[in-house]
């Protein structure tokens, strides 16, 4: 790739960088011994002149990297450094634009652009002077006395604009900014920063966006950072070298965003081992035992390979988005459990139907329901595990807490419990399992239940 | 904001003349405050002098009650004081949360009269040679009636505030004032107005009983309203009870229409929300108020003028300061030192206490402790009875009520007027009247738990009934539901929420009422039932304080029982399985 340039930058070396983060980690110390690694240590560089994009699935950290780097947060180990100085022992100026805006509601546009300046001691009648001026900037002139929910979301958006540079920060930071918005707001913000930015109304020397829409990082960003995931890791670094005003037809354009879907959907490449610094065991969540289960609903796949079947079987992932008008973030679930599943491989961006795909695609409710089941219990412990252990028990039926406790070793609480969701709602399609949500246990459905009572009879 | 342009003359002499006869208005008001504070002022200073003779007549009637108003106000202001700094503490200190928390519960549990020994007799060696000193025991009793549901409300509010609101205060180097006054009071604003509801109820219920009482051999009776409730009951006088219970009600409607009802108006902008619901609380009250001139400007620039000096010295003293990383660590290791001396102290003085307690119990006989476990038993069937009979007549009513909006729209707000009186003030004439059909104090406690505790569950019920979606009922329409099937698969379960929540606030009513009810004084004579309540109470009459502190044990130890085993599993039932999501 002629713009993928890996970020040896001269100039970070050189000292310029205004944030370095130096080997910063994420982990949360379990009860058990275990402790979950949310980020791997990692290198970092936010440069002056430049956008920043962080790109990466859901999952890899993308948030959790934004607030260690802007001294919300204190990475498990290594250091960040603001100017060379310890980020937590300077003073730093930064803001940050968040994805729910984080306004004040009970404060006018006004008082909500103003606060920063009150934290900071400056008098009333600058303060007044500079929010208003920052105010008429992003476009609200005239909306100075009214309070956040009169508003739509892009303008709400624009108020946590406004508030963010009125303090001129040299770097701002931005947490999906307009990912909470529908898509022509967002287009239309989008470029009303570029032309902030070009035209150097803001005194920020840097931004640094996190998103998880590729064509927003290309449109944007200077350079853009792809995160992998399990746990979080720098999977590319590289510049953009298009020029300002970049056209999304464009052929570089559609390469660029083409290169990273690939980076995203390619089969993660084994990374350096993970370096034991405290004595405790680190687990790589690549080694585990239970996959990573996609949050994606059978109904979705069916969906997805239907209408693969109808493109002959083989399409760019995509343009499959584009088709479904989906974001690339909701579609890859859903690629990914239909890969799990064998009914989908994916190469080169490209995905291809398999023929037990093909065959769920093709069929009616109930033999889908079939295919599905053998693809379930073929591919997926933790459905395999909760089916025998149902039919091992005399009662046929297992707390869910049981299941808990194991997938706990391997994952945060949340995931735990997201990775409980998924499997339920498999397993319920797949009619492996009933489960009693109030009891919250796992039950054999009554027919398979007979069967399994007669097996254990004529055994 | 300026007004608006109005075509017709006559609009605008209106618009100029009520704001000026509303700033007059205000004005008369802050000077009558003003002498009022300057009397009660002199009377607290004065020699103290623990039984003042009551007048029944009813001239006096608004001095009494212009003194227990004011005992109830300071008492607010000490609660709401006192839970803002310990709910404050509580979510800011992982370190100290949990046993703050279960602090919390075990005071909550304790009945007022409990409370009555220590305190009056604290603050009146505390404070000798004044009025003042019994006063401030009245007002610590009262306080303990008001102030745990508010510091539970606060504390639960700084829990809930989002991240990314946290977070960007943080970032923009909010110091822990601005935080205080821009982010957390405003999202703690409409939990704590609820609450205070509920708190001022609980302490005009208090009132009654400690204005007038007997503390071994002294008496203590001071002017003011429970007292006068309670002589004209002790004396028969059937004509000045009566009086002085209409007087209580015109104050509670009165507290609901000027000061309730604009504070829920106004707390309205608090809201956390996106987008602005259709319905509102309104107050004519609060629009009147906006339209002062005087009130409009002046506590906003006067406020502003207070603030501006401190944020600007806040920002200079922190100029070359950094914030501090959201993570709990390091907020742990700050804390370290002053956590353990604040331990080992708590620690000294629970074993004193828990040394003087002993000491004290060996008094007790093991007679003394199976009645009073017998006791126990009659007050936790007395309670449960009480909620039972609540609940079996509210739900159907109150349901009735819930489907017809417009009924609804009148009741409610009754229902929530009727909740906030005391029933305590009822009490005397209810045992008059049932001491004349020949019933006795057993079934006048079961009726007084009842006048406390049912128009909480019938507020509640209503609005869950109100809650249930239109469409879910004519799905039930549709399918031609049995009575039975509406009831157990539609109603019960939609006001299933509302029902606990009502339910839960109507419980520790009942056991904090349930000390009054089972021991009164009623022309001249003392009735009393089987019960813990008598026995706490009859215990303060006589002085003997073990007894008070094993029945406060017992009852304290019934209450978190139930709370954790009933009370908490159902809520926990009720927010997830029979949560109505929009």
């Amino acid at each position: 790739m002629q713009e993928a340039s890996l970020q040896t930058d001269a100039r970070a070396v050189a000292g310029e960088a205004i944030i370095r983060a130096e080997k910063i980690e994420k982990y949360y110390a379990q009860p058990s011994e275990n402790r979950i690694q949310v980020i791997s240590a990692t290198d970092l560089n936010i440069l002056p002149g430049e956008i920043l994009a962080l790109l990466g699935p859901s999952g890899s950290g993308k948030s959790t990297m934004l607030r260690m780097l802007s001294g919300l947060s204190r990475p498990s180990a290594g250091q960040v450094y603001w100017h060379e100085r310890p980020i937590s022992q300077t003073q730093i100026n930064v803001s940050i634009v968040f994805q729910s805006f984080a306004l004040f509601p009970w404060m006018t546009v006004l008082e909500n652009v103003e606060a920063p300046l009150v934290a900071r001691g400056v008098d009333p009648g600058e303060r007044e002077e500079r929010s208003l001026r920052m105010i008429d900037t992003v476009g609200l002139a005239g909306f100075e006395g009214a309070y956040p929910k009169e508003l739509s979301g892009g303008m709400r958006q624009r108020v946590g604009f406004a508030r963010a540079l009125v303090v001129e920060p040299e770097v701002l930071f931005m947490d999906e900014p307009f990912s909470a918005l529908d898509v022509l707001t967002a287009e239309n913000l989008r470029s009303e920063l570029l032309e902030l930015w070009s035209k150097k109304t803001m005194p920020t020397k840097a931004v640094f966006i996190v998103t998880h829409n590729i064509e927003e990082a290309v449109l944007l960003a200077d350079r853009i950072i792809v995160l992998g995931r399990n746990p979080g890791h720098i999977r590319t670094d590289f510049r953009v070298q298009l020029p300002q005003l970049r056209d999304r037809k464009s052929e570089a354009f559609t390469q660029l965003v083409d290169y990273i879907y690939k980076v995203l959907t390619r089969p993660d490449v084994p990374a350096e081992e993970v370096p034991d610094q405290t004595g405790k065991k680190v687990r790589d969540q690549r080694q585990m035992k239970y996959q990573m289960l996609p949050h994606a609903r059978p109904g979705g796949m069916a969906g997805l390979l239907e209408l693969l079947l109808d493109k002959g079987g083989r399409d760019d992932i995509y343009r499959l988005a584009d088709d479904l008008a989906f974001e690339i973030d909701d579609l890859f679930p859903i690629v990914e459990a239909a890969q799990l599943l064998g009914f989908l491989k994916v190469e080169e961006g490209d995905a291809n139907i398999t023929e037990n795909g093909a065959e769920f695609a093709n069929s009616e409710i109930l033999r889908q329901k079939e295919v599905f089941r053998d693809a379930a219990l073929g591919n997926v412990l933790l459905l395999r595990q909760i089916r025998r252990a149902l039919e091992s028990k005399s009662d046929h039926t297992v707390p869910e807490d049981f299941f808990l406790d194991m997938l706990d070793e391997q994952f945060s609480e949340d995931e735990c419990l997201r990775q409980m969701e998924t499997a339920i709602t498999w397993g319920r399609y797949a009619e492996l399992f009933d489960f009693d949500a109030s009891r919250r246990r796992f039950v054999l459905p009554d027919a398979q239940e007979e069967e399994a009572t007669a097996d254990e009879a004529a055994h | 904001m300026s007004a608006p342009q109005h075509p017709f003359a006559r609009t605008l002499v209106m618009v100029r003349t009520w704001p000026f006869v509303l700033d007059v208005g205000v004005a008369f008001c802050g000077l009558a405050l003003f002498f009022a504070v300057l009397h009660i002022a002199r009377y607290w200073m004065g020699t103290p002098e623990p039984v003042v003779p009551i007048s029944h007549s009813a001239r006096v009637l608004p001095l009494y009650a212009f003194y227990s108003l004011f005992r109830i106000g300071i008492a607010y202001l000490l609660s709401l004081t006192f839970a803002i700094a310990y709910g404050y503490a509580a979510a800011r200190n992982p370190r100290l949360e949990p046993w703050m928390i279960a602090v919390l519960d075990v005071l909550q549990s304790i009945p007022v009269l409990s409370f009555l020994p220590p305190v009056v007799l604290a603050m009146v060696s505390l404070v000798p040679g004044h009025q003042l000193g019994i006063e401030m025991g009245v007002i610590l009793l009262i306080f303990t009636g008001q102030v745990w549901n508010l510091a539970f409300s606060f504390y639960s509010s700084l829990k809930s505030i989002p991240r990314e609101m946290m977070e960007a205060s943080l970032i923009y180097r909010y110091s822990a004032w601005q935080r205080f006054w821009q982010l957390e009071m405003p999202y703690a604003a409409i939990g704590l107005v609820w609450n205070s509801i509920v708190s001022v109820a609980g302490g005009w219920f208090a009132l009654m009983l400690c204005e007038m009482f007997t503390m071994g051999d002294r008496n203590f009776q001071l002017p003011g309203l429970g007292s006068y409730i309670q002589s004209a009951a002790n004396g028969g006088d059937v004509a000045a009870l009566l009086s002085g219970i209409a007087m209580v009600i015109l104050i509670v409607v009165a507290t609901d229409q000027l000061v309730w009802r604009p504070l829920i108006a106004w707390s309205d902008k608090f809201k956390f929300e996106q987008v602005e619901s259709a319905d509102r609380v309104t107050s004519p009250v609060l629009e009147m108020m906006r339209r002062s001139t005087l009130l409009n400007g002046l506590p906003g620039r006067l406020w502003a003028g207070i603030q501006q000096p401190i944020y600007r010295r806040l920002a200079r003293s922190r100029e070359r300061e950094t914030f501090h990383p959201i993570d709990e660590e390091a907020e742990q290791r700050k804390g370290a030192m002053a956590f353990w001396m604040v331990a080992a102290a708590v620690v000294i003085a629970g074993v004193w206490a828990l040394m003087q307690a002993v000491v004290m119990l060996r008094a007790i006989t093991g007679h003394e402790m199976l009645h009073l476990l017998a006791g126990a038993a009659a007050t936790f069937l007395r309670v449960n009875a009480a909620l039972l009979i609540s609940a079996l007549w509210t739900v159907p009513v109150g349901v009735a009520i819930g489907f017809n909006p417009r009924l609804a729209r009148v009741v409610q707000p009754l229902a929530q007027v009727l909740a906030s009186v005391p029933a305590s003030a009822f009490y005397p004439v209810l045992l008059l009247g049932l001491l004349k059909i020949g019933g006795g104090v057993g079934i006048g406690s079961i009726a007084l738990m009842l006048l406390g505790t049912q128009w909480y569950i019938l507020f509640n019920v209503i609005a869950g009934a109100m809650s249930i979606p239109s469409d879910l009922r004519e799905v039930a329409t549709l399918f031609r539901f049995t009575r039975w099937q509406r009831w157990t698969r539609l109603i019960l379960p939609g006001i299933f929420p509302y029902l606990i929540t009502g339910m839960v606030t109507a419980s520790g009513g009942a056991w904090n009422a349930s000390v009054m009810a089972e021991y009164a004084k009623v022309k001249d004579q003392t009735l009393e039932t089987i019960g813990l309540g008598a026995e706490i109470s009859s215990a303060t009459d006589h002085g003997r304080f073990a007894i008070i502190l094993v029945a406060t044990i017992l009852i304290s130890l019934m209450v978190i029982t139930v709370n954790r085993l009933l009370w908490r599993r159902l809520y926990r039932l009720a927010e997830t399985r029979f949560k109505l999501e929009g």
